[in-house]
């Protein structure tokens, strides 16, 4: 784990730039996060982002992409064009989470 | 009288009540198990049937030879948990109650979850050997194949035995080799995930097993839908893969009681404490082997370890005291690689796939991330150890938790 500075914040991360501490995350953070994978965020972005970080919160684990659409009313084709080929590791990213688990 | 009731006789709910029946007063606890079949499947076995290494006869026995004495049997569907009244309804009516409930009813294919998957070409060009009957036509399906290209297709993680659809890659080329046909062959390994698996290591260590057989990855795969007509399937970055036959491991949920009876996440799975697999809402529901979420290996070796956690804290559960074991998702898995040679998988929810030997450190003799004969007939020996010592519940030499002893830190670069 290391800190980097993100949009003027110093900020834990792990070794794949994925944030560490969930109350280290705002609004402006996701912002340049975004911009780093070549994202600007909208309103619809932030809709996906917003829903993980709830379900973060009351699960404990980042949600899969079929949970973000199941539960968060988020069509998948829809999340493939906001976060382009990878959306569930994007979106974590963005919303300051771990990475989703690979499931094995 | 008090009542445990089980809900499933499959590999997790058979072992569990062999090893706690001798543990519990017959005078103080009756249990009862409920399945909706009167087999019993070895489903490891389903992987060598399309390549006629068994038949239906070496995988498939009666159920009730496998119920101890002092264990109800009841062949019947469920139909819903009621929890706040400690009671299982079964669609012919019955009424169950229990004082305390094990889910163990695992996960299974569901074709029908994505578009067109179950379409016209559903049997004919499109096959899964996840059940007994698609992995006896697929043995048709590829007795008949003249040549052409064949999709080996994971459809969503988690799915049981995720080495499973690798293991049918290998075993695909070894197999058209053998029938001196591997050249009017085309084999592509379809999948949602990054890479060949989903830890660094195995990853690495299987797509260069991939890449030495010939056989190409798609990643990042996310299925969208199937095209009949055309025989491609699409994914939701509107990538389009044309296919002769395509082998797909179907969405993988737990069973549909569970959702109607509140209990599950998205995919039916019961949400569990991970290390003792007691319901998040319920002090009186377990959900162990396939049917719980934990985030480790849907697999027969994860529900033998996790019973024997489950085992030592059932005891002291019901005398209201703390459970004393937590589980570390140890699961071990041996990958069929062909030519009758396999590896072995040894891992947990914390550490990856690390070679070494196993189960006696150094000695083996199994051998950890390598190929070799010997793990091959100790994955065939298996069988005969699933129906003679796991399934009545007999000691097995293997711990439940996982041991580093042996292993050696891999160099990930």
């Amino acid at each position: 784990m290391t800190l980097a500075t993100i949009a003027g914040h110093e900020v834990h991360v792990d070794d794949e730039g994925f944030m560490t501490e969930y109350e280290e995350w705002d609004d402006g953070l996701a912002k340049q996060l975004a911009i780093n994978i070549g994202i600007d965020l909208t309103e619809r972005h932030l809709d996906a982002i917003r829903f993980l970080r709830e379900d973060y919160l009351a699960v404990g684990e980042t949600p899969t992409l079929r949970r973000v659409t199941a539960v968060g009313g988020i069509p998948t084709k829809e999340l493939f064009q906001l976060f382009p080929k990878k959306p569930a590791k994007k979106m974590a990213y963005v919303a300051g989470l771990p990475k989703p688990v690979g499931c094995v | 009288m008090k009542n445990l009731l089980v809900l499933g006789a499959g590999t997790a709910g058979t072992t569990l009540v062999n090893k706690l029946r001798p543990l519990l007063a017959e005078d103080e606890w009756s249990i009862t198990v409920v399945d909706q079949s009167s087999e019993h499947h070895y489903q490891p076995g389903y992987l060598f049937i399309p390549f006629g290494g068994y038949t239906p006869a070496d995988v498939v026995k009666p159920q009730a030879g496998f119920i101890p004495d002092g264990v109800t049997r009841i062949e019947g569907t469920i139909d819903e948990v009621i929890p706040p009244q400690n009671q299982v309804k079964l669609v012919d009516g019955t009424i169950l109650d229990y004082d305390q409930l094990v889910i163990a009813t695992g996960t299974s294919p569901r074709p029908d979850q994505t578009p067109g998957l179950d379409g016209p070409e559903w049997g004919k060009s499109i096959h899964t050997f996840y059940t007994l009957e698609g992995a006896t036509r697929l043995r048709a399906a590829l007795d008949e194949f003249e040549g052409g290209r064949i999709l080996v297709h994971v459809t969503e993680m988690p799915i049981k035995c995720p080495v499973a659809p690798l293991e049918f890659a290998f075993l695909a080329e070894s197999y058209f080799r053998e029938r001196e046909m591997r050249d009017r062959v085309e084999l592509i390994y379809v999948t949602p995930l990054d890479g060949a698996f989903t830890k660094p290591v195995a990853s690495k260590l299987l797509g260069n097993m991939l890449d030495e057989r010939k056989i190409g990855l798609e990643a990042d795969f996310y299925i969208e839908r199937v095209d009949n007509e055309k025989r491609t399937v699409v994914s939701f970055d509107e990538r389009e893969i044309s296919f002769d036959l395509l082998v797909t491991v179907p969405l993988n949920m737990g069973a549909d009681f569970v959702a109607r009876s509140g209990l599950g996440n998205e995919l039916n799975h019961v949400p569990v404490d991970h290390g003792n697999f007691l319901s998040k809402d319920w002090n009186n529901i377990f959900a162990i082997g396939d049917a719980a979420d934990l985030p480790t290996s849907k697999a027969g070796s994860v529900a033998h370890f996790a019973v024997d956690i489950f085992i030592d804290n059932f005891l002291p559960h019901i005398r209201g005291e703390e459970m004393p074991m937590k589980f570390d998702g140890h699961a071990n898995c041996f990958v069929e690689s062909g030519d009758g040679k396999a590896l072995l998988l040894d891992f947990n929810y914390e550490v990856q796939p690390l070679p070494g030997k196993y189960p006696v450190p150094v000695v083996g003799p199994f051998s950890l991330l390598e190929e070799t004969a010997v793990n091959h007939y100790g994955k065939l020996m298996f069988k005969w150890m699933y129906w003679n010592a796991l399934l009545p519940g007999r000691k097995i030499p293997l711990p439940a938790l996982m041991s580093m002893a042996g292993k050696k830190e891999a160099d990930e670069s």
